[in-house]
């Protein structure tokens, strides 16, 4: 027992220095589990996380079981569920919303044989806990092109959730491409200070376009900014977010609807392959932060109602993402201080992009602190 | 900056902003004014959201989900009648445990209406008051249920204040031995009053499922509920001051996502605060004189009734 007690320590220090530690054995039968923030019906977030659990189950058929919870609170009652599903016999367990991250990290050091998987965090305490994120940013910027070449006010809005470095980088990432793309057009951010609330995210939507925003893009995890703009009859527009939204996509007469395309965050592949690994024994420690490269981020259809050239435009900054050529955070690009952040033709580094907390230049207004 | 906010618009949105909770809130007052309160208004709310929303959508009449969301409201608090006033439970563990289940409930049976767009509420053509420049804009361009929820808050304040009926369910709440010595059932009114609250409130959930919103998600209406049992307190059980507190707090929400639209430059914590700030800072000051509250609470609040006692 001592022995292994050493072993492990060992193990995590070793992890700690080289960044992964191998568990060589592979497995024949594996339990995935997935906890929650929100209800799966959210047609959001956590819809898209139960999609790739099922791709799981559809890719390895019975050798593979999964289980999950919904709606589980952060805190206390996230270590809660943890615990219950490690004693349960899962072999893998997935926590799907940043605020899991210290419990993740205080269960996952008391089940040292299970693998933990936590979303968007950065503390990796035990070398069986590993991280994985998405790159939404590529996702913004898309959206960002399209809505500086959309809004006819020049106008266009931010439905923003929380002042944390993910949100501020998708914020940068959809001005900067609406100023390329549109050298007039002004940015109004509108922080709700929640991820769902779909009663307060439709005001927030109403409040801006009463402003005069004609295009929308939210942080939040509900459609209800998709249907505050659909009452406007065409004249303002948005996306999807997190999923693809396709029920706004064309109005009931057919006409195209308020969501011009949506940025989809596809977990499947990472999960297929996380649980993939585990069998096969190659599993080792990430820290993973994905993107269009890897199919992680998509953009959803494109409508009609989005001009054919802008399309194309669209279409081809996807296709330079994608391959590899673009980055959206490509210099020249100034501090909101009008200070030099990235000179012409550096790309920002992943380091300052997780831990942004600063707007670019253009934007007015302060980060709330 | 604030110049840039167009009055005109914000009146008109904090009208539909408020109308959820002034429906919940008004139907609640009547309950505690019987001598019963019942916690479980978000629980009665979001069932009332799922089941007119799905009433609207089978039928494609919005008139027949609001029905369907006020039936099911009641239904709800039927069952919280048959608890409390029945089988004597605690009022405030059953209000909870109703709220819970309601939650619990409404996510059940709304599996697989996720996404779907309801039909849509029709705006009331007030023919040419729609038409005055201004106000028309402001006042006169919402949709029925609008001022149906004006209307009933003056039916609520007149039932109480004039009639024969009002008299008697006051009567109840302030007094039910006195009101069943004379002869009056006790019971029977606590359960009509839990019923008519608990249609207050369906109809309150169906206004955002079907109009606020337009559409489902699973625990959309967020706490809705209990600021409609704060506003009923924050009234101190008045009926004109329900509509004020319903509208002064909608305001205060809309308000500040405008004013963080405009630019205004102060900090967006304060804004977002204002508006649990702002009822908190009008509940001191209303609770300020303690007897004046002490007298306005109905005297039998969350007190259970039988005969034999």
């Amino acid at each position: 027992m001592k022995r292994r007690v050493l072993l492990a320590t060992a193990a995590m220090g070793l992890g700690l220095a080289t960044g992964g530690a191998a568990f060589a054995q592979g497995m024949d039968n594996v339990k995935a589990c997935f906890v929650y923030v929100g209800p799966i019906g959210d047609g959001g977030w956590t819809y898209q996380h139960h999609q790739g659990a099922l791709a799981v189950k559809e890719a390895y058929g019975d050798k593979v079981e999964i289980a999950w919870q919904e709606s589980v609170p952060e805190g206390a009652d996230g270590e809660r569920v943890m615990t219950q599903m490690a004693l349960s016999g899962c072999n893998i367990i997935f926590t799907t919303s940043f605020g899991y991250m210290d419990a993740t990290n205080a269960v996952a050091g008391k089940f040292p044989d299970i693998k933990f998987e936590h979303a968007t965090g950065y503390k990796r305490e035990h070398p069986n806990v590993s991280t994985y994120n998405a790159r939404f940013y590529e996702g913004r910027a898309v959206v960002g092109h399209i809505a500086g070449k959309m809004t006819k006010t020049n106008k266009i809005g931010y439905l923003a959730s929380f002042p944390i470095p993910e949100v501020i980088m998708g914020i940068n990432a959809y001005f900067h491409h609406a100023k390329l793309a549109n050298p007039d057009v002004e940015l109004v951010v509108t922080w709700a200070y929640t991820w769902y609330d779909p009663a307060k995210e439709a005001d927030a939507a109403r409040a801006m376009l009463d402003q005069g925003v004609d295009v929308i893009t939210a942080h939040t995890d509900s459609t209800a900014p998709l249907a505050e703009i659909a009452k406007e009859g065409g004249n303002a527009w948005g996306f999807g977010q997190a999923s693809d939204m396709a029920a706004f996509m064309t109005n009931d007469d057919g006409s195209p609807g308020p969501r011009v395309a949506s940025i989809i965050d596809e977990w499947a592949p990472y999960y297929v392959k996380r649980v993939g690994a585990l069998m096969d024994g190659s599993y080792e420690q990430i820290d993973s932060w994905a993107g269009m490269p890897e199919g992680e981020v998509v953009i959803g259809e494109m409508n009609d109602a989005i001009p054919a050239d802008v399309k194309a435009e669209a279409q081809a900054m996807i296709d330079a993402i994608t391959a590899g050529d673009y980055h959206p955070f490509t210099g020249p690009i100034n501090r909101q201080d009008g200070s030099a952040w990235l000179a012409e033709g550096e790309v920002a580094d992943d380091g300052t992009l997780l831990g942004m907390t600063f707007y670019i230049e253009g934007i007015t207004g302060d980060i709330p602190q | 900056m604030i110049g840039s906010i167009d009055p005109v618009l914000l009146v008109a949105s904090l009208m539909i902003a408020s109308t959820p909770i002034l429906l919940a809130a008004i139907g609640e007052m009547v309950v505690e004014k019987a001598g019963v309160l019942n916690l479980g208004v978000e629980g009665m709310m979001i069932v009332g959201a799922i089941c007119g929303f799905i009433a609207a959508v089978k039928t494609g009449s919005p008139l027949a989900g609001f029905l369907g969301g006020a039936l099911a409201g009641a239904a709800m608090a039927a069952l919280f009648a048959l608890l409390t006033q029945v089988f004597q439970s605690n009022q405030v563990a059953t209000g909870l445990a109703l709220t819970l289940f309601g939650l619990g409930l409404s996510s059940l049976i709304g599996q697989g209406y996720n996404g779907i767009r309801p039909p849509a509420t029709a705006r009331l053509d007030l023919g040419p008051l729609s038409d005055i420049p201004v106000l028309g804009r402001m006042l006169f361009s919402h949709d029925w249920m609008v001022y149906a929820s004006l209307g009933l808050v003056a039916a609520v304040w007149a039932f109480l204040r004039y009639s024969r009926a009002g008299l008697i369910l006051r009567a109840v709440g302030e007094s039910h031995d006195a009101a069943h010595a004379l002869g009056y059932r006790v019971v029977r009114i606590r359960v009509l009053a839990l019923m008519f609250g608990g249609a207050c409130a369906g109809l309150g959930g169906a206004y955002l499922s079907l109009v606020r919103v337009p559409q489902w998600t699973e625990g959309m209406t967020a706490g809705a509920g209990w600021i409609a049992l704060a506003i009923v307190v924050f009234a101190s059980w008045k009926a004109g001051r329900v509509l004020l507190g319903a509208y002064l707090f909608g305001g205060v929400t809309v308000l500040q996502l405008n004013l963080q639209a405009a630019g205004v430059a102060i900090p967006v914590q304060y804004l977002s605060m204002a508006p649990y700030l702002i009822t908190i800072l009008v509940l001191v000051v209303i609770s300020a004189d303690r007897s004046r509250v002490a007298l306005n609470a109905p005297a039998m609040l969350g007190r259970n009734f039988h005969a034999s006692r």
